[in-house]
Parts: C-alpha cells; sequence; structure tokens
C-alpha cells in the first residue's frame, strides 16, 4: 500500500471518528466538548487537504475554520454560560429515528450516484493536469484576483453585512417601548442629535 | 501523480455529509445543529477540492475559498441567532421555540 493511501486512510479515520464524537453522547452531550471534537476534525480535513497539494486551502481551512469561526463558537458557549440542568440528555425518539433514516436514505443516493459515475470515467487518468505550483498561494490568488475578482469582492461585502447583522441581532435591548419610560431626556438628546446629523446631510 | 482513488476522497465526503445532516435531524441543541451544518459544509468542500485535485483545475480551490467565507459568515449570524433566542428562552434547545403555539 502506497504510504499516500496509508496517510489518507489515518487521517480520513480521524475525521469520521471526530465528527462522530462531536454528534454521539460520550462527548456530544456537552456543547463545548462537541466544538473541541469539531475542531479536532478540521484539523484532520486540512491533512486531507494538504494532501491534494491544496495547500492554500488547508492554511485557510486551519486559520478561518479552527482559529475563528470555531473560535466563535466557544466565545458564545462560554458567554451563555450554561449549568448543568440547562445540558439535556439526548433522548432517542421518533424524530431521531426518522431523521437517521432519511439521513441513510440521502447516504444510499449518494454512494449510488458514486457508483454510476465511476462506472464510466474508470480508465480515465485523470492526474496529468496538476503541476509543481497547483494550489499554492500565487496560483490560486492570481486567480482569486482575476476570473474571480467580482465575487471577491462580493464576499467581502457578506462579510461585512454579516457583522452588522451580528451586531444587530445580537445587541442586548431590543425593546424599544421601555428606552422613552426609563430615561425620557436621554431619548430626546438621540432624537435632537438625529436630527442635527439628518440636517448637517 | 496521486495515489488517492477519486472515489474514496468522494466516499468520506458522503460520509461526512450524512453525518451532518443526521445531526441537523437528530440533535435539538441549536449550537449543535450550527456545527452540524458546519461539518455539512465541510463535505461539500472536500469534494470540490477532491475534483479540482483529480482535473488540475485551480477553480475549486477558489470555490472552496468562498465557500469558507460564506461558512463563516452563516455562523456569524447563526450564533447571534442563537444568542438573542437564549435571552428570550433562557434555553438552547429548539423545541422551546413554540412561540407561535399557545
Amino acid at each position: 500500500m502506497p504510504t499516500e493511501l496509508l496517510v489518507f486512510y489515518v487521517l480520513a479515520a480521524g475525521v469520521v471518528l471526530s465528527t462522530a464524537a462531536m454528534l454521539l453522547p460520550p462527548m456530544g452531550r456537552n456543547p463545548i466538548h462537541s466544538a473541541i471534537a469539531l475542531i479536532v476534525s478540521f484539523f484532520f480535513l486540512a491533512g486531507i487537504y494538504a494532501l491534494l497539494s491544496a495547500h492554500l486551502l488547508a492554511a485557510v481551512q486551519i486559520i478561518v475554520y479552527a482559529g475563528a469561526v470555531m473560535v466563535l463558537f466557544t466565545f458564545v458557549i462560554m458567554l451563555l454560560n450554561l449549568t448543568p440542568d440547562q445540558i439535556r440528555e439526548p433522548r432517542i425518539t421518533a424524530t431521531t429515528l426518522i431523521g437517521s433514516g432519511l439521513g441513510l436514505f440521502v447516504f444510499g443516493k449518494l454512494l449510488s450516484a458514486l457508483a454510476l459515475a465511476s462506472n464510466g470515467a474508470k480508465s480515465v487518468d485523470l492526474n496529468d493536469g496538476t503541476h509543481a505550483t497547483f494550489g499554492s498561494v500565487t496560483e490560486v490568488g492570481r486567480m482569486l484576483y482575476t476570473t474571480f475578482l467580482v465575487p471577491f469582492e462580493l464576499v467581502s461585502v457578506l462579510l461585512l453585512v454579516a457583522a452588522v447583522g451580528a451586531v444587530v441581532l445580537a445587541k442586548r435591548s431590543l425593546k424599544y417601548k421601555d428606552r422613552p419610560k426609563k430615561e425620557a431626556p436621554a431619548a430626546h438628546a438621540v432624537a435632537a442629535t438625529d436630527h442635527d446629523t439628518h440636517a448637517a446631510h | 501523480m496521486t495515489a488517492i482513488p477519486l472515489g474514496h476522497l468522494l466516499g468520506l465526503a458522503a460520509i461526512l455529509f450524512t453525518m451532518g445532516l443526521v445531526g441537523v435531524l437528530t440533535r435539538r441543541n441549536l449550537l449543535l445543529i450550527l456545527m452540524s451544518i458546519e461539518v455539512m459544509l465541510n463535505a461539500v468542500n472536500l469534494t470540490f477540492v477532491a475534483f479540482s485535485r483529480y482535473n488540475g483545475w485551480t477553480e475549486g480551490h477558489v470555490l472552496a475559498f468562498f465557500l469558507i467565507a460564506i461558512a463563516a459568515a452563516e455562523a456569524a449570524v447563526g450564533l447571534a441567532l442563537v444568542l438573542s433566542v437564549f435571552r428570550l428562552k433562557n434555553a438552547t434547545y429548539v423545541d422551546e421555540l413554540r412561540l407561535l403555539k399557545r
């Protein structure tokens, strides 16, 4: 067995096991343990990306997913400050059985599509298109700033909108009714400054 | 040349996607549901990377890059929603959310 394939099997087993640990009770009971299992899974997946010579994506996977998204998750879990009685034991209900059945059905469909697709393409060797700089920062970056320039800028707008939306959604006071009653002068001042800014515009 | 068959990679992606889907459908904790969605997005990313490796196209990497950005945006908004739901109901379980049911 070639070394590359062996490494792939080890990494794939790591991905599957850590994702299973995220979902299933021993670790999946507590959200923070699930988050840690998911971070481990992302590291294994980054290893698979590196094996497929997607060097930039392997780095981005670790920096953005394990470094930013999952830190956000752990921060929110700590911010919620869940007590043990707010964490429920996952039970097996009718929903669990129906959901698992649907999931297995989709899995079967995916596998049958995979078998169908790999039937015809068995003899085709597709490995010739790669070269030394494939997946490097230079090459992906060049494509990002030429062919995909407009989507790239749109994604930056999307991230800005998501950041603003997250701040607005997570703001503490969303009740407008309480504000004028409690601090009428402050509300008046805010209205006045609002009016001023409008006048300035 | 790579020694890993494409089918193995796609099979791993299918397994990951199914795990994410089952997680979304069966777990009742909002945080676990969001994490399962991340797992599903990662499975799609893996198919992008696998196909671009086997066809020698860099476009797949760029699309995977965009998908990571979208996943980050989704996580930010989703977690903000979890926070506001937690303030409203003091719980992170989806079956507590029945404001429309009397």
